[in-house]
């Protein structure tokens, strides 16, 4: 009798890609459906065209590079870039923005880096960062918070789809009656303003719906990000690094100067923070891969981020501090490698 | 008891496994008949290379070596029963084909004579050794060490603890499980041996906790003994590799072996509890290894168990005793699942360091699927007992870049196969660091020989200019002599006195 031979071990594998990507996707659908009870379905429209871009042109990148195209479309990771990019957007994009950002991620980012595996930067980040700079008015509107409503002052549906389409709003509509600052973007624009944290806490976002939509998308974000922690999907050391800097910063900053500082909580639920230290920052081709360089990796991240939010240009910073840190990923690799045992 | 056992009991990395013992290990021990040819692989052995040491178409008594030394001290091999030498050519053994010796049993089963040895001599290190490699003792867990070269090293080093290795951490094996339900009284005779060899002080016996029945015979074996006191029992988790040499010294002592040392550098020594068995044996008998217990297990065969076989049965023969194979089998595996071999066919011999095989199906083999690239998850990282970083090594294979894998710590991976089965591009990574080590190895046994010829090479050169030189002074100091009678005359006295065989190391040629 003749028998195949295989290397040894000779038992199932225990994971897989698709698998992997399936289920922080899985994670991110509490946030999503939180997110358009707050703010409508604007961000259904985004991941409509984030996705469908980000297949398109994963397709057209596995073709020309003569690569099979089953198991590159079929891993999720397309998937999930496009719909991390999707989030960072504001509901109320332009498709073309989110398709411009969507196709820079697989084509730029992802693919003419090698594809899967060989990306240096997080390529959803990449292809956010690339949208802002370019487009910084149109990210810059957030629609306003009307929870479970899609009555006035949010849009409907068709509305909001014209409006993504066409760019045109129905009439008698201003787009400042349905957008409204975030809550990061009030507090670097009250700031500069020279008001206090207290003052700028006592009007629109905070108090509000507005406020309290930041807090339970972040609450959700952070509950699946757990949910990952606990599965095993990701490991602890870059989001546990990463947020723990961030607040420590804060509070220290916030203990120095409570009026211009705002403290460790509003730091970490009323922006990116969360769904940056669970599901972009952990996106692990992009980051370090040891534990050590991913704590060190994970605190630069939040400290860029502390750094961008008090004196950069942009209220948020979790993009840019992301690829900031991408850079340093082979550094990290080479410094920060595990003892082998008996050594 | 005077060892001190600091373990945590916690294995870093490792993986949780599907246990699939209880198909094997429910039916005792069986006896495996004998067999119409017993296949015995030369080559390089523990401890040296070997030669036959029989001729086509003798005949060989059982218990009769059936080969010699070439090199260094191997361990022996000897015939597990009597009959004619009918073949010596290669014949597919696990991972390939080597030259075999081949026996046609005629059935009679005669042995030589044997007495058990003088256990005073055994005091010394040397004759330790060779007593033991000449007896074929090598270790029954699956590396196959010399037992003998491990105890001559123990007795120079000095032990503070054995550690008898019934962990038997690899899925579908139960071999030592059943070793000890039912015969623990000659593992624990063994150990004892081991301890009075090496005059180490205490014995530990180190089983993973899903063992009740061989922890229960364990201690009611050492519960027998006037000096229990020395023998103590550790159960660590069921977590493979616990059973891995350098994990299982971790866990139980808290210490690590230097990864360029061997476990008496620190003071402990593994043996398995198999090998206790058969030093016991021995040492009461004076036979030789020709035996050992092999677990024949996997969904492909009809009636899974263990089988007292003697060593050069074909695995074909196992099978069949054990009601042959199902119609689902589609892989047969020698060794465990994580680190056994994958065979052709079934004609390959069991040898000392099989302790299992498996006739898997497809279902317990899984689909693995196509590999991709790397995703950097660092999971082989997080399971690797032997604490090396997967992903980095896998990089530095792909760029074939031998000093990053030796900076990355290589050759201290077990080749374990945890980084395999966690990785999600199902990447081939032990088989990869198995052919780099090969690779690097080979590099450097080249580089070595290389070397060596070079060196030759010059010395050569050097010998013959000395020698050139030498014959130009002789020729000039003669055609002196023949100017000068003086000379000459101290010529002649100094040839007679070399024809009387003075030793006049200034007239010599070097
Ligand atoms: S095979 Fe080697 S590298 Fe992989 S987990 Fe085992 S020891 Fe570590
Ligand atoms: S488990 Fe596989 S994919 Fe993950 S880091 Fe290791 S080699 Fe790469």
């Amino acid at each position: 009798m003749r028998f195949e031979t295989a290397a040894a071990p000779h038992l199932p594998v225990q994971a897989s890609v698709p698998r992997l990507m399936r289920r922080v996707l899985w994670a991110l659908a509490p946030a999503a459906a939180a997110h358009l009870w707050f703010f409508g379905p604007g961000l259904a429209f985004n991941l409509t065209v984030a996705v469908v871009t980000a297949l398109a042109a994963e397709a057209l990148m596995l073709r020309l590079r003569g690569r099979p195209l089953g198991p590159g479309l079929a891993d999720g990771s397309a998937v999930l870039a496009a719909v991390l990019l999707a989030f960072a957007l504001p509901p109320l994009t332009p498709w073309w923005i989110t398709a411009t950002g969507s196709a820079f991620a697989m084509i730029v980012a992802k693919h003419l880096y090698g594809g899967l595996g060989y990306n240096v930067f997080n390529p959803a980040m990449a292809g956010y960062a690339v949208v802002l700079v370019s487009f910084p008015g149109q990210l810059a509107l957030w629609s306003v918070a009307a929870p479970g409503g899609l009555a006035p002052p949010a849009l409907d549906v068709g509305q909001t789809l014209a409006f993504t389409l066409t760019g045109r709003l129905p009439d008698a509509v201003t787009l400042d009656a349905i957008t409204q600052a975030t809550p990061l973007d009030a507090m670097r624009s009250g700031l500069a303003q020279l008001q206090t944290l207290s003052e700028i806490r006592a009007v629109a976002p905070f108090g509000g719906p507005g406020e309290q939509a930041w807090l339970w998308i972040n609450g959700l974000i952070a509950l699946g990000g757990l949910w990952l922690l606990w599965t095993r999907a990701i490991r602890w050391h870059i989001p546990v690094a990463m947020l723990a800097t961030l607040a420590l910063l804060s509070a220290v900053a916030a203990a120095i100067d409570g009026d211009r500082f705002p403290g460790p909580f509003l730091q970490l639920f009323s922006g990116a923070a969360l769904i940056g230290a669970f599901f972009i920052a952990t996106d692990p081709v992009s980051a370090a891969t040891t534990r050590l360089g991913r704590l060190i990796y994970g605190s630069g991240i939040g400290a860029l981020v502390f750094a961008i939010r008090s004196w950069g240009g942009y209220p948020d910073g979790v993009a840019f501090a992301v690829l900031l840190m991408n850079l340093v990923v082979p550094l990290l690799d080479r410094h920060t490698r595990s003892r082998p045992f008996g050594t | 008891m005077s060892v001190v056992l600091e373990g945590d009991g916690r294995l870093a990395g490792g993986l949780v496994l599907p246990a699939r013992k209880a198909q094997s290990a429910s039916l005792p021990i069986a006896e495996t008949p004998l067999p119409a040819e017993l296949i015995y692989p030369l080559g390089a052995d523990a401890g040296g290379d070997t030669e036959p040491a029989v001729r086509l178409g003798e005949h060989v008594l059982g218990d009769q070596p059936l080969v010699r030394a070439r090199d260094g001290q191997p361990v022996l091999v000897h015939a597990a029963s009597s009959g004619r030498v009918v073949a010596i050519e290669p014949r597919p053994v696990a991972g390939g084909e080597a030259l075999c010796i081949v026996i046609e049993v005629d059935g009679r089963d005669e042995r030589l004579a044997c007495t058990p040895p003088n256990e005073a001599l055994l005091r010394d290190s040397e004759t330790l050794e060779a007593t033991l490699a000449a007896a074929g003792l090598a270790g029954l867990g699956g590396a196959g060490f010399a037992t003998g070269a491990k105890l001559a090293a123990a007795q120079r080093q000095g032990l503070r603890a054995l550690l008898i290795n019934v962990a038997e951490c690899e899925p579908y094996l139960s071999c030592d499980d059943r070793l000890l339900r039912e015969r623990a009284p000659a593992v624990v005779a063994g150990t004892r041996a081991m301890l009075t060899l090496t005059g180490c002080p205490a014995a530990v016996f180190v089983l993973e906790d899903d063992k009740p029945e061989a922890l229960a015979a364990l201690e009611a074996a050492i519960g027998q003994c006037p000096d229990a006191t020395a023998l103590s029992i550790v159960t660590v988790p069921t977590i493979y590799p616990s059973g891995g040499e350098r994990q299982l010294i971790a866990l139980v002592t808290g210490e690590h072996v230097p990864a360029e040392g061997y476990p008496p550098d620190i003071g402990y020594l593994c043996h398995n509890a198999g090998t206790a068995a058969a030093l016991a044996t021995y040492l009461e008998t004076g036979r030789p290894l020709t035996r050992r217990i092999v677990t024949v297990t996997g969904g492909g065969v009809a009636q899974p168990r263990n089988l007292d076989v003697r060593l050069g049965t074909p695995i074909a023969e196992l099978i069949r005793v054990c009601g042959g194979y199902r119609p689902e089998v589609a892989r047969l595996i020698v060794g465990g699942a994580m680190t056994g071999r994958a065979i052709a066919c079934d004609e390959v011999p069991v040898t000392r360091s099989t302790h299992g095989v498996i006739a898997a199906t497809a279902a317990e083999l899984g689909n693995r699927g196509e590999t991709v690239a790397c995703i950097r998850c660092g999971e082989c990282a997080e399971h690797c007992p032997a604490g090396l970083s997967p992903q980095l090594l896998h990089g530095a294979t792909r760029r074939q870049d031998d000093t990053g894998l030796a900076d990355l710590g290589l050759f201290a991976c077990i080749e374990c196969g945890c980084c395999d089965l966690v990785c999600p591009s199902h990447i081939p990574l032990t088989e990869q660091f198995r052919v780099a080590k090969r690779r690097v190895w080979l590099g450097e046994m080249e580089r070595e020989r290389a070397r060596l010829a070079e060196a030759r090479y010059a010395a050569r050169e050097h010998r013959l200019a000395q020698r050139l030189a030498e014959r130009e002074a002789a020729l000039e100091r003669r055609r002196r002599a023949a100017r000068d009678p003086a000379a000459s005359s101290a010529a002649i006295a100094d040839i007679l006195r070399r024809a009387r065989g003075d030793n006049d190391p200034g007239s010599r040629d070097a």
